[in-house]
């Protein structure tokens, strides 16, 4: 009887979605990889390099848009500066790039990077210190975020404040970053960024080897994080969180300090959010302020709303999807992205609340409401007696 | 000048710093009192919800609260948890806790469970994962990330649901149940956190005749082992329960006692036949 409950309980209506995501997200990527390396480019199969990276892109979206949907989706903290987040971590993997061109600059200095040399200063910054150092840079990739979010999650969640207030702080948030990173004085590179990288530990950025070593790498950590995250969210832990979303009030005259938990999460997810910035640079060969324009967040936010909250693979798509569907239309029409990125949120608000993982959700459940018409269902009776 | 003040009183060799006091303090019912409520006040905006309010639960004993719309029970039942501060008065739990310096999550870990007047359940999820939340647990960030449900904790569940008569639902997403049976959920969820002292507001609402008899059964069970406080409109429920019966009054105690002394009462009479259509 025991053992029934602690499995009926653990058990997900639509059946764990594990399983079937990381199955097919490793498998396109590695017969991308495949297609890339192994098969002659005249094939009709050959992937192009330039394909490689895009998936790698579209792959850090992907983590970026599963890091709101923890926060989001599952408890109700709408961030609309998770940009922020994901700028920090690719400026952290950015410092180290650039610190790996060495003497190779346009000034040759050994030390300094071109646009400090440029701003005729003659040391470098504290804060550069240490990130010509691989693991060093990829601590401050997780730290960097992950502090802020804790400052600020700690302050904000502290005082309870919560819906658009929040919303609205988070936005001011990314804001503020963008205007004080396009400052030269900031030392990293002004509204130029950070840019001009040539290789990672030793691997040069150019080769197609590496492209498309990068691109497993982000499939490899996206399916870890996926995991990782569906058992912290199928938790205990999860429970309250999602309890949190429905009614915070209530979950503190239970014993849990909710503040805590909202931190906690809201940390986690800054981390995600700076590995997919810092997986973003190496692909795309820059970061600059720009990264931190609220309107980058807000497209995260129309991503997860597409794709479904509350699912994680929901995001996953969404971000997969609408990056595809922008890469297709400002080819064809630059300026008119804008004015669909707002018609789509308009018209998934309106008719698909739940996303296109809450249509598949209907669909198989009609689907087995069907089945069980046929077959009585015994399962049920012997699951409650 | 109050940052001295606030150092003076850090600085008090009387008293242990609240961080430093284990949270589940040991309750002190030496003088079988559980809850002291003394000299209460509490206004919203000038309008008096809460009056020189004076009530002394004792321990083990299960209490009616009655008074009309807007007599401040909900009020006061804010105040002993945590969630309104009040403007002067004192609240101990036993001689030694004093309440008004917890947080709610603290107030819940010392051992105070509430039923809400709305009924409050986490409607996304099960009936068994509501339960689950709200078993008597270490409730810290880590243990409950790594908590896992031993056959003890189950099988207090299950002998709850079975209590709440919720048994054949325990799959089902709480939103998906009746108003009676929400109700009937949430007081299970205070009976698997094992609360010294149950806070009930308006349990019966909403509830068929048959369904307030289990109720009145359950909880003048629950008296004894638990100490309990009900707030009740429902008077044919409260006479089936009483043993003292406290009447509320725009914020203060107007009379206490039996519910036979408590009806007959002049001020009572008085107050009721004042307000009655
Ligand atoms: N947050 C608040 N702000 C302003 N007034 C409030 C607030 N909460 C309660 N009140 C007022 O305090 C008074 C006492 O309210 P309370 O909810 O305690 O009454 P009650 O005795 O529980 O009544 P009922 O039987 O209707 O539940 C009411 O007049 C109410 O309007
Ligand atoms: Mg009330």
């Amino acid at each position: 009887m025991s053992l029934l409950t602690t499995f009926m309980s653990r058990r997900n209506s639509l059946g764990s979605p594990v399983l079937p995501f990381v199955t097919i997200l490793m498998t396109l990527t590695v017969l991308a990889a495949i297609g890339n390396l192994w098969i002659p480019a005249d094939s009709a199969l050959h992937v192009s390099t330039y394909t490689i990276t895009l998936l790698g892109k579209y792959l850090s979206f992907a983590m970026l848009a599963l890091a709101v949907d923890i926060v989001w989706g599952y408890c109700g903290i709408l961030s609309l500066g998770h940009g922020a987040f994901f700028a920090l971590g690719g400026y952290a993997m950015g410092m180290y790039l650039m610190r790996q061109i060495g003497s190779r600059g346009v000034y040759g200095d050994p030390i300094l990077p071109d646009f400090m040399v440029f701003l005729d200063w003659d040391v470098l910054p504290w804060y550069w210190l240490g990130m010509d150092q691989f693991w060093f840079a990829m601590l401050m990739v997780l730290l960097v975020p992950g502090l802020l979010a804790f400052v600020f999650g700690w302050l904000a969640f502290h005082s309870r404040v919560t819906g658009v207030y929040l919303s609205i702080i988070t936005q001011a948030l990314t804001y503020a970053l963008m205007l004080a990173f396009f400052r030269n004085e900031m030392g990293f590179g002004g509204n130029n960024g950070l840019t001009d990288f040539k290789d990672l530990l030793g691997f040069s950025l150019q080769a197609d080897t590496t492209r498309v070593a990068l691109l497993l790498c982000t499939a490899g950590l996206l399916a870890a994080i996926f995991m990782f995250s569906h058992w912290v969210l199928k938790s205990r832990f999860g429970k309250v969180i999602e309890a949190i979303r429905d009614g915070e009030p209530r979950v503190r005259f239970l014993g849990y300090r909710t503040d805590r938990y909202k931190v906690a999460l809201f940390v986690y997810s800054a981390m995600i959010a700076g590995i997919a910035g810092a997986l973003y640079v190496p692909q795309v060969g820059i970061i600059n302020p720009g990264e931190f324009a609220p309107l980058n967040s807000i497209e995260i936010v129309v991503w997860v709303a597409v794709g479904g909250r509350g699912t994680l693979y929901g995001a996953v798509i969404g971000a997969l999807l609408v990056n595809y569907a922008k890469t297709r239309f400002t080819a064809l029409m630059p300026d008119g992205w804008l004015f669909m990125l707002g018609a789509l949120f308009v018209l998934v608000t309106l008719f698909l609340p739940k996303g296109l993982a809450g249509v598949y959700g209907q669909l198989i459940t009609s689907w087995k409401r069907g089945r069980n018409r046929d077959e009585p269902p015994q399962r049920n009776q012997e699951a409650t007696s | 000048m109050t940052a001295l003040s606030h150092t003076a009183e850090l600085m008090r060799r009387d008293q242990v710093w609240p961080f430093l006091q284990p949270p589940a303090a040991s309750i002190n019912v030496d003088k079988d009192i559980l809850l002291y409520i003394e000299d209460l006040n509490l206004s919203f905006d000038g309008f008096k919800a809460l009056n020189n309010l004076n009530l002394y639960i004792n321990d083990g004993e299960l209490r009616c609260l009655i008074g009309a719309n807007g007599a401040g029970k909900t009020t006061l039942m804010d105040v002993i948890t945590g969630k309104t501060q009040c403007d002067s008065g004192s609240v101990f739990f036993g001689q030694t806790i004093n309440l008004l310096k917890y947080s709610e999550a603290d107030i819940a870990e010392l051992g105070i469970g509430r039923k809400f007047q709305k009924p409050t359940v986490f409607e996304a999820q099960s009936v068994f994962d509501n339960l689950e939340l709200a078993l008597k647990s270490n409730k810290r960030l880590l243990p409950t990330l790594l908590a896992r449900l031993s056959p003890s904790e189950i099988d207090r569940i299950d002998t709850v649901l079975a209590t709440i008569g919720l048994t054949d639902h325990r799959f089902q997403l709480a939103g998906a149940l009746s108003h009676g049976q929400k109700q009937w959920l949430e007081i299970g969820m205070l009976l698997v956190s094992e609360p010294r002292l149950l806070l009930i507001d308006e349990p019966v609402a909403g509830m068929t005749a048959e369904e307030t008899e289990r109720t009145a059964e359950l909880l003048t069970s629950l008296a004894g082992k638990h100490t309990v406080v009900v707030v009740e409109h429902d008077m044919e429920f409260v006479r089936s329960i009483a043993r003292t019966v406290t009447v509320l009054h725009q914020g203060s105690v107007l009379a206490e006692g039996s519910m036979d002394h408590v009806q007959n009462h002049p001020d009572v009479i008085e107050v009721y036949l004042g307000e009655a259509p």
